[in-house]
């Protein structure tokens, strides 16, 4: 009898756990109390978070005037920061949504983990916007909910109010793929609860899950649905957000080519972020056997493909601007980016998206841990500098020579993005604690109860 | 109600796919199989239908869309017109975005929604038939016992033969 899953899932997960197993090493984390170093990171983070709330605080009683903004330069940091943190969730649906339609077993290990990360970015990124606009307890404007201004509605021509439906239905949609992935793992959780808290929370959680074979035939049906939808809402999701900039008359932002450019740079910093996190996790909570170095090697061709395609965008950029014989363009491009006052963080742009990828065309590279967590971190530094780029680069030399300024950020722009990131690994660790990091019921499908000594094939 | 039925508990999947189609064969209805993960070929060896979840998502989905564009219609050529430019009122194609996210929330929600009802999972529910470690390891078969008909037996013999780890009759109100 053949079997190819199991084929492959034997070679994707090392040294062929029992289902038991399976169980055990994945709620490990939940079963014992925090480690040392864990509470390490939880200062840490928390620290950054508690920073970044102050922050937020200060700037919300005293007005968005704290910022470095001028009147050339209106948009910088808040957004550069926003457009960082919605690339960064592009990765989970992309493993979570496209691989599961492109049947990639790989997927598996990672893409709980990844959603969470998903779910951690948007919320991050939602925070910005909220800011920006100045009096954050308005933000339901932004709703066409009936009032009594007219009623007055939104603009629904508007790409900022676009982003608006994007974000939230990214969110929600996220949320419901995530939650819903989760279900038979909480039951597993709620059969092994050892306490009553736990016993309580899983089992409100698990919905009465019994693992039915009617059921799980419709959720499959659910999980291939939400991936179905989930694939075109991220690539709409970060389309939508280059819009923000494309649809605007700005040398440097008007540009045909931004859609996809934006999509394939969210997937690549989110790639990026994936590996930092599970290179750290997977050494932290002892799942080197689940998310195994061929899992990083996957990553990392994915990586290595969508920052090519970035670069491609880079080069792209500059020759239409030459192209098209637009001086504005030529100037941006030309004398504002690469030679201009913004040069060294172009460059740092450029290195980083660039140049450090490309040595993911090494087998030995792909597969030494070190040097992914050192390339991947380059990815997030190189991708939050991509946006800080095309933001302020395009803003900051305006058309009319006088109006020509710099922007600089202000210590509460920089301790807001400090908190943001204090956020998501905040979130993060406290995600690892109470929640299955790896979709067990998804391992066991891979690995089956066909074992080696069984006499077949495995 | 008060139900009898016999519960097989299998620990291999092979084993337990080729027990259901034998009971399905000797002309016993199963009841249902509690499974850890989807086992694939089980819901062919035990008959059951397509799932017709996908049509909901097609319904509400276009719902979702005729919705979003008809509100955004209303509101930017009947409720508000706006001139801007003189250009036309109707500006369908700015509509296309937030039309498209309404429909992929509808859509999704509205299949997560109707996957709840039809299955019976709500918050805090606890499994009716649940054995020990079918949220594991463990595959469970169920029969339920029919009132004066030894076909439950003939079953029950199916199971033990295929290679059941244990077998065990429990009585559910």
């Amino acid at each position: 009898m053949s079997n190819p899953p199991t084929a492959l899932g034997s070679a994707l997960i090392e040294g062929q756990p029992s289902l038991r197993q399976i169980t055990r090493d994945v709620s490990r984390p939940l079963d014992s109390r925090p480690s040392k170093s864990w509470f390490a990171c939880l200062a840490v983070t928390g620290s950054a978070l508690a920073v970044g709330t102050g922050m937020v605080a200060y700037q919300i009683a005293t007005g968005i005037g704290v910022w470095g903004l001028n009147s050339t330069v209106g948009w910088a940091f808040d957004i550069t920061n926003f457009v960082f943190w919605i690339g960064i969730g592009h990765a989970g649906t992309l493993i979570s949504a496209i691989l599961l339609l492109f049947r990639q077993k790989w997927r598996t290990s990672i893409n709980r983990s990844a959603e969470a990360m998903t779910i951690f970015a948007v919320l991050c990124a939602a925070i910005f916007p909220l800011i920006h606009m100045g009096r954050p307890w308005l933000a339901y404007f932004v709703l066409p909910y009936p009032n009594l201004r007219g009623p007055l509605w939104v603009n629904f021509r508007s790409p900022l109010l676009w982003d608006v439906f994007a974000i939230n239905t990214y969110l929600i949609i996220s949320l419901v793929f995530w939650y819903v992935g989760m279900v038979p793992d909480l039951a597993t959780l709620r059969d092994r609860a050892s306490n009553k808290i736990k016993k309580f929370a899983y089992g409100l959680l698990s919905l009465g899950w019994d693992g039915s074979a009617r059921t799980w035939v419709r959720y499959e049906k659910l999980s291939l649905v939400l991936a179905a939808l989930s694939t075109p809402l991220v690539l709409s999701v970060h389309s939508i957000v280059s819009m923000d900039f494309a649809t605007s008359v700005i040398p440097g932002w008007h540009t045909t080519i931004f859609p996809p450019y934006f999509v394939a740079g969210a997937i690549y910093s989110g790639f990026g972020m994936v590996m930092t996190l599970l290179i750290l996790a997977r050494s932290a909570m002892r799942l080197q056997k689940y998310i195994t170095i061929r899992h990083l090697d996957y990553m990392a061709k994915v990586a290595l493909l969508t920052g090519s395609m970035v670069a491609f965008a880079y080069a792209m950029e500059f020759f239409i601007a030459w192209y098209s014989g637009n001086p504005y363009e030529q100037s941006v491009f030309f004398e504002n980016r690469a030679t201009g006052p913004y040069a060294w963080a172009f460059w740092t742009m450029v290195i980083c998206n660039a140049a450090v990828p490309q040595t993911l065309w090494f087998r030995k590279i792909r597969r030494n841990v070190a040097a992914l967590f050192v390339i991947s971190i380059l990815i997030n530094v190189g991708m939050w500098f991509e946006r800080f780029v095309i933001i302020v680069t395009s803003l900051h030399r305006s058309f009319l020579p006088s109006s020509w300024t710099m922007y600089y950020p202000t210590v509460i722009e920089v301790g807001t993005l400090i908190g943001s990131f204090g956020l998501f690994f905040t979130c993060f660790l406290l995600f690892i604690r109470v929640l299955p990091s790896i979709a067990m019921w998804e391992i066991r499908e891979l690995v089956g109860t066909r074992r080696p000594d069984s006499g077949e094939d495995g | 109600m008060r139900r009898e039925f016999v519960l097989a508990t299998f620990s291999e999947e092979e084993k337990l796919v080729e027990a259901v189609r034998q009971v399905r064969q000797s002309g016993c209805k199963v009841y249902d199989v509690f499974t850890p993960y989807p086992v694939h070929g089980l819901s062919e060896a035990m008959g059951l239908r397509q799932t017709r979840l996908a049509y909901v998502t097609l319904v509400f989905g276009l719902l979702g869309l005729a919705l979003a564009m008809g509100f955004q219609f209303y509101a930017a050529v009947f409720d508000w017109p706006v001139d801007v430019g003189g250009k036309p009122a109707n500006s369908t194609l700015a509509f296309v975005p937030i039309t498209f996210e309404i429909t992929i929330l509808l859509g999704g929600l509205s299949t997560a929604g109707a996957f709840l009802l039809r299955t019976r999972l709500f918050p805090g529910l606890r499994p009716r038939l649940h054995e020990e470690g079918v949220t594991e390891d463990t595959f469970v078969v169920a029969l339920l016992r029919q009132e004066g008909s030894n076909e439950t037996d003939q079953a029950r013999q199916i199971l033990q033969d295929s290679g059941a780890r244990q077998i065990r009759e429990r009585t559910v109100q």
